[in-house]
């Protein structure tokens, strides 16, 4: 383990100095990106194992990530004054479970507190992660895909549809998030090297915890069903079950950025929820190499950043299937194994004479 | 009490019986051998056997419990590892990692465990660990411990493939053609290692195709042909059974 705190290391001064060094030159206004961005590297490291280690593809993680980002936006967006004396009500309030306050316009407030939120949309996420998993990882290759992306389309309708979840408008006004005191998930510029911190805090916790798996029992079986299903079924792994958990913690992940993004933008609308959402996912993880999860996590930064910063301007979806198809032509491995590949030509001579 | 009962097995794939009331034993201790032409349903007996296919009917004893239509990994629980004819090598994956792999039902982290790097799996993963360094030394194979498997020489990967079956701690291993694709000094070697393997008390059932190994190694021989076995005797009696010699060498 102590391997793999000391391989963050550097990732985290990377993280304080990219901090430092926009201090410094006054462009502050970068972390902001860098903390969404943070945030949807969150789910494509998750994704990356479901993809590159269980081997499973899922073309439907916007639509988890949307499951956590508009339910948590939803719960704490909804006013329950009018339904103060109702027995629920009343006891969640009790219980501390309710937030308080007056609105920009100084009306009252009542509505759930953004930890109980985000814990029942995780919650429902998981949930239906594993009702949609457990008939679609029958499936194999592309009919999974099309599968997937059936479940894609569907939240994407669903919270388009819905006027509860804000129809085309999405749903704004998502108070800040608590985490501790002191401790606020929020899109204030005052508060925008704290969420940098948060974000990237959450991020590495992330990355080490699934770290940490791959290099364990469960991800040996994991790689093993990636290899060949059948040999590790024979060998005593239960390959449906293993499958299915995998999807289930990637939907988690997914999750879990949705709920802290949303409140960090204050909001969430239908387009993170859409299909080209989904497939940009799953082009970083291709463009990270697969089962690579650094690979992941860098191109999940850099990507997203640029795209954020609207580098790719309004062809943004298109440079992400470009992306794709470059990828799927020239370097099926990932970007990363071109210099790996590089590596490995230098070092077979050597090899050779031993 | 036998280890390994199979009763009246039938399987077939739409018209075709592949596997037609087939009905033989494996003591345990036994180095058993399957032979039969090609396409005489040998391979499918080891996956009815293994749990890869269900059968169409019969039955499929094993430690004195009925297993036929069982998933594979529940088999694998009971104590019944198997190879296959060409080696599913886990690629992606050094030599050492795939004999852990064979190590997975000993083990019990989970998920949450796994992510956490909980304190108690570290025994756990210690002892998988060295349990596949001692196999990869019995197998000869040290060397290969940190290349990836699929990388490595073909009999290297059977060595592995031996090894990962091996870490199951099985009773029953099916080996499906070990010397196919070796030459005969390493099918030589192969016979040596499986007749070590019964010796440390796991009950060997194989399909072969080189008949001087099968001869050699097998207590018993169970002879197939289009789906029905025709023979089951001591080694030297099936060199004598006209009908097995008029199987393999024509009228």
């Amino acid at each position: 383990m102590m391997k793999r705190v000391l391989a963050i290391l550097p990732l985290l001064g990377v993280v304080v100095l990219v901090q430092l060094v926009t201090s410094w030159t006054g462009t502050q206004f970068y972390l902001t990106q860098m903390t969404m961005a943070a945030y949807y590297s969150l789910l494509i490291i998750g994704l990356c194992v479901l993809m590159g280690y269980a081997g499973q593809i899922s073309l439907g993680h916007a639509g988890f990530f949307a499951i956590g980002g508009y339910l948590s936006a939803a719960l704490t967006t909804q006013n329950l004054m009018a339904h103060q004396e109702d027995g629920v009500v009343r006891l969640l309030d009790a219980a501390g479970l309710l937030l308080a306050g007056h609105d920009l316009y100084g009306a009252e407030f009542l509505v759930v507190s953004p930890w109980l939120a985000a814990i029942i949309a995780v919650m429902v996420a998981a949930i239906i992660a594993v009702l949609i998993g457990i008939p679609v990882l029958k499936l194999k290759g592309h009919y999974l895909a099309m599968a997937t992306l059936g479940f894609g389309i569907i939240i994407y309708r669903l919270v388009l549809a819905s006027s509860w979840f804000g129809e085309a408008d999405g749903i704004s006004g998502v108070p800040p998030f608590v985490l501790l005191p002191g401790l606020v998930v929020s899109g204030e510029s005052a508060g925008r090297v704290q969420n940098y911190y948060i974000a990237w805090g959450v991020l590495l916790l992330g990355l080490f915890l699934l770290l940490n798996l791959i290099h364990s029992r469960v991800g040996r079986a994991l790689r093993a069903i990636h290899g060949s299903e059948e040999a590790a079924d024979a060998m005593g792994v239960n390959v449906s079950r293993f499958k299915l958990q995998t999807f289930v913690l990637s939907a988690v992940f997914a999750a879990i950025a949705g709920v802290l993004l949303t409140h960090f933008n204050g909001g969430i609308g239908p387009s993170e929820a859409g299909v080209m959402k989904s497939v940009r996912y799953v082009a970083i993880v291709a463009v990270g190499g697969m089962a690579h999860l650094w690979g992941a996590l860098i191109m999940g930064v850099l990507l997203n950043f640029l795209s954020l910063r609207g580098v790719f301007g309004s062809y943004d979806d298109a440079v992400f299937g470009l992306i794709l198809i470059l990828i799927m032509l020239f370097a099926p491995n990932g970007i990363l194994s071109i210099l790996a590949r590089k590596k490995t030509q230098r070092v077979l001579p050597d090899s050779a004479e031993g | 009490m036998a280890l390994l009962e199979i009763e009246k097995l039938h399987r077939n794939f739409g018209g075709l019986q592949a596997v037609s009331d087939v009905s033989f034993q494996v003591e345990s201790g036994q180095i058993k051998a399957v032979i039969g032409p090609n396409g005489a349903g040998k391979t499918t007996l080891f996956n009815l056997i293994s749990g890869a296919l269900a059968p169409s009917s019969g039955t499929v004893r094993f430690r004195d419990r009925e297993i036929q239509g069982r998933q594979p990994h529940e088999i694998a629980v009971r104590g019944m590892a198997r190879t296959y004819q060409n080696i599913k090598m886990f690629s992606g994956m050094t030599a050492l990692e795939n004999v852990m792999v064979g190590c997975h039902i000993q083990g019990k982290a989970g998920f949450l465990a796994s992510m956490l790097h909980a304190p108690w799996t570290w025994p756990e993963e210690k002892a998988i660990r060295r349990q596949s360094m001692e196999l990869l030394e019995l197998l000869e194979i040290t060397d290969c411990a940190h290349i990836e498997a699929t990388s490595l020489a073909f009999g290297q990967q059977r060595a592995v493939e031996l090894g990962r079956a091996l870490a199951m701690k099985p009773s029953l291993l099916l080996l499906d053609e070990p010397a196919a694709g070796l030459n005969i000094y390493e099918t030589a070697e192969v016979g040596r290692l499986i007749t070590r393997i019964r010796d440390l008390g796991v009950t060997v059932l194989l399909v072969e195709h080189d008949m001087s190994l099968v001869m050699d190694i097998s207590d018993e021989i169970v002879v197939l042909c289009y789906g029905q076995k025709i023979a089951e005797d001591l080694p030297a009696a099936i060199q004598q059974n006209p009908e097995v010699i008029k199987i393999y060498l024509g009228e």
